[in-house]
């Protein structure tokens, strides 16, 4: 069993190489030095204090998704969804903040309110695909893909219908919430230690579901083979709409974040794609929690790494995406090739 | 078509599914072949018509020509047509459109003639089927004739048909049978693959017999009923001590259930077991008892009567209720429904367990799954997948997985597969459920099995339901007879 998990190391490093490989044959093809572009990268996003905090105000949301996507992924369920509970748990959050504007609460108070409504926006906006899954016959996929551009319908609908700002609607969003709203932060950096600590308890409390519980144990069995599961005596359908629930209020505390902590009002794009980001996380780290934190910092920081490459070398910073891709394609090839090579020894 | 098959032999891993079989059927003939489950027939008709090949040194001959038969589209280019047991058509769409699959060339296929030619063929059948009809509001006996006319119009000169009157009703049968009567006057070939004694008997001109992979006889007609059933199911049987049981309380109370699927009607079954008691369910696959156990497990609701369990009326409750009082059901797809692949032993035992609290004490876990494998004689560890388990052994990990009390065991096929060693562990094991008080159901197409280990007996057929039979009282030619369909006629008076 060692030997197979050493093997499997041995496959994502060849893995890892391989992209890097890839994407270096992509930039050669349009003259760039390839050395130059992973320098400025690395640079880019480890080079001072003020970078790693940018680094770690995108870690922050996409540990969060990729916490709660654990959950669905362990009990069998392709939440794509999760870009969508994002957004609603950012709606909901500022939903709550306008509510509590004129408020006299403790500012504290608010915040928490906000947080965890939040939550409870992003479980509501699960919970939908789960019931069309269960009661529906739909394929979470393509609900949860429905309910992603009917989310983003929504925030669009919202900042430029109800909660335009006075005098002229703008893609700039809503307008900001007083100080007092935000989660403090450290001094000159951006990153606000509760809400990385938030993320940090997110994916800690998973890991301890998925490892040491009851409940993790179904979920898994449930999503290994529900049809043993249910035979077992496991209530397999109420599981799957408990992990949509999960990760829903996971995504919302992300979305949370992106409002609480960073920008302080609804803007369109609000979610930043950390969802999608999100899956592909947790396709790379072959759905362990353990390997959460590392990799999803290793892509946050390449996200951060890649704003500065159109100033420096003329090349789009969505290279950092291209890498991204090309990453999990090869890490999910090797896997394939493992499987192989494991079968014929 | 002359069809000649010669030395076929088949290789499943270990399990030798087809013996050097050889076999010739002239033009015209409806030739059928018999065979209790697992005898093999399947297999040959399955290498026939392309859907896999035999082992190295294996020939089919067509009209004297040798051929190799790569794939079922393969096969059709040659003529040789199968009809599956369940109609490997495409419901959602129309009749029309599933017609026309499967016919090659053109990229835009001429629909006015293919309805011209559909038209023609069906009635040349006096078949009644509308081609703009969705494929899923047929009967079982309407997709087949669609099937048939698809098959001859593709070209088919040889026609393999898998069990074609499970499921179909008796005046489609008729006519059924009037058009392969018909097609073999027309030169033909009719392959008729079937476990009906009185269907081969009415329709087919001579009959070969598969055991155990190998082809034991040839007949023609008329035929000989118990010849036919001594070839189909053997003849030396060794009984061991059986071991009556001391009947109890009534567990299980059937009154007057009805089941239905697409398939099948089991219509007011009435049945009373009693604490202790093993009943067997005999018949070949797909006759009702699989229906029939599902129902005592409450994974089919019946839609007439009533279930009682120990007194609690279970009547249309879920499977965890029954579950809860104490029914457990093993499923004879271990590694579909029974087990969790990629989950280990000690993850199954606790799963099985009613949880403690909200955290795994893995220690506990380890214990628990240590004492059952040393109990159940497991050959695997805690750690061990499922899926690296043996099928003996995967077997003994359900069984192990059985909670404690138990009022009913429903088993399906519990030693399919196994070594004899291990049939008569997991027997020991269930028998030892018996005398503490739990009462077993099992499915098995191993007629020496239930005899050996019931005390009463059910046989199925086409979803009719015999009286509960002393399984002391009978043999395996009586059995190997009502699973054939034959002596159904009296059997109403002699047990009611």
């Amino acid at each position: 069993m060692l030997k197979g998990r050493g093997g499997g190391f041995l496959f994502q490093l060849i893995a890892l190489l391989l992209a890097f490989g890839f994407v270096s044959l992509i930039l050669l093809s349009v003259n760039a030095s390839p050395v130059d572009a992973y320098k400025n990268m690395f640079t880019g996003s480890f080079g001072s204090m003020r970078k790693f905090a940018e680094v770690l105000v995108a870690f922050v949301p996409l540990l969060l998704v990729t916490a709660g996507l654990l959950v669905t992924f362990s009990s069998g369920l392709w939440n794509i969804g999760v870009e969508g509970q994002v957004v609603l748990g950012a709606i909901a959050t500022t939903w709550v903040f306008r509510y509590f504007l004129e408020s006299s609460l403790h500012p504290a108070v608010i915040i928490t309110l906000a947080i965890l409504g939040g939550m409870i926006g992003g479980a509501i906006w699960a919970s939908f695909t789960g019931l069309l899954k269960v009661f529906g016959g739909v394929n979470e996929i393509f609900g949860g893909l429905g309910l992603n551009f009917v989310s983003t319908a929504l925030t669009i609908y919202l900042i430029f219908g109800p909660w335009k700002r006075p005098g002229v609607a703008s893609m700039s969003g809503t307008v900001p919430f007083p100080a007092e709203f935000s989660l403090s932060q450290l001094a000159e950096l951006r990153i606000s230690p509760w809400a990385l600590g938030i993320a940090l308890v997110g994916i800690v409390i998973v890991y301890f579901i998925l490892q040491g519980t009851y409940f993790g144990l179904r979920l898994k069995a449930v999503g290994k083979n529900f049809r043993a599961a249910y035979l077992l005596g496991i209530p397999t359908w109420q599981y799957s709409m408990y992990s949509f629930l999960i990760c829903g209020a996971l995504a919302g505390a992300a979305g949370a974040m992106q409002v609480a902590a960073v920008y302080h009002r609804l803007i369109p794009s609000i979610s930043s794609g950390y969802g999608y980001l999100g899956l592909m996380v947790a396709m790379l780290i072959n759905y362990k929690a353990v390997f959460a934190i590392p990799v999803a910092l290793f892509f946050a920081a390449l996200n951060i790494g890649s704003i500065q490459l159109p100033i420096l070398m003329k090349l789009d910073s969505s290279l950092s995406g291209v890498l991204q891709g090309v990453l999990v394609l090869f890490v999910l090839l090797a896997e394939g090739a493992r499987q192989k090579f494991s079968k014929k020894a | 078509m002359n069809i000649e098959l010669k030395n076929i032999h088949k290789h499943f891993g270990k399990v030798h599914a087809n013996k050097n079989i050889n076999l010739a059927i002239p033009s015209g003939t409806i030739q059928g072949i018999l065979g209790e489950n697992g005898a093999g027939k399947s297999t040959l008709m399955k290498i026939l018509s392309g859907f896999i090949q035999a082992d190295a040194g294996g020939e089919i001959i067509l009209d004297g020509k040798p051929v190799i038969i790569h794939s079922p589209a393969d096969a059709i280019h040659h003529g040789v047509g199968m009809l599956h047991q369940d109609p490997l058509d495409f419901p959602p769409m129309r009749v029309l459109d599933n017609f026309l699959l499967g016919r090659s060339g053109g990229l835009f296929p001429n629909r006015t003639t293919v309805a011209r030619d559909f038209k023609l063929l069906a009635e040349q059948f006096d078949f009644s089927l509308d081609p703009d009809s969705y494929v899923d509001s047929l009967t079982v006996g309407e997709r087949q004739q669609l099937e048939i006319i698809r098959l001859l119009w593709l070209g088919a000169r040889i026609l393999i048909l898998d069990e074609p009157t499970t499921g179909i009703s008796a005046s489609q049968k008729t006519k059924l049978f009037a058009t392969l009567k018909k097609l073999a006057e027309q030169g033909m070939t009719i392959i008729f693959v079937s476990h009906k004694l009185e269907d081969v008997e009415h329709l087919c001109h001579q009959a070969a017999v598969l055991r155990a992979g190998e082809l034991v006889g040839e007949i023609k007609t008329p035929y000989v009923t118990s010849k036919l059933v001594e070839m189909m199911f053997g003849k030396e049987i060794t009984l061991g001590e059986r071991q009556p049981a001391q009947a109890g309380e009534v567990v299980l109370s059937f009154t007057n259930i009805s089941l239905e699927d697409v398939r099948l009607k089991i219509k007011n079954v009435d049945l009373q077991v009693r604490a202790g008691e093993v009943i067997g369910l005999a018949g070949m696959e797909g006759s009702g008892q699989g229906m029939f156990i599902r129902a005592c497990a409450g994974l089919t609701r019946p839609v007439g009567g009533r279930v009682q369990l120990n007194g609690q009326d279970l009547t249309g409750k879920s499977y965890h209720t029954y579950k809860h009082a104490g029914v457990n059901f093993l499923p004879a797809a271990r590694l579909e429904e029974g087990l969790v692949p990629g989950l280990n032993l000690t993850d199954h035992f606790v799963l099985a367990e009613e949880p403690k609290g909200v955290f795994i004490d893995r220690a506990a876990g380890q214990k628990l799954a240590e004492d059952r494998i040393q109990s159940f004689n497991i050959r695997g560890t805690p750690l061990s997948t499922v899926e690296s388990l043996s099928g003996g052994n995967q077997q003994r990990a359900e069984l192990a997985l059985l909670q404690s009390p138990l009022s009913l065991v429903l088993l399906e096929h519990p030693t399919r597969g196994l070594d004899i060693e291990s049939v008569i562990y997991i027997w020991g094991k269930l028998k030892e459920r018996c005398r503490q008080g739990a009462s077993i159901i099992f499915i098995s197409s191993d007629l020496e099995e239930i005899l050996q280990y019931s005390d009463r007996l059910l046989v199925f057929f086409s979803g009719k339901v015999s009286q509960p039979i002393d399984a002391a009282a009978t043999s395996v030619e009586e059995l190997g007879q009502l699973i054939g369909g034959k002596g159904w006629a009296n059997m109403g008076d002699e047990h009611a």
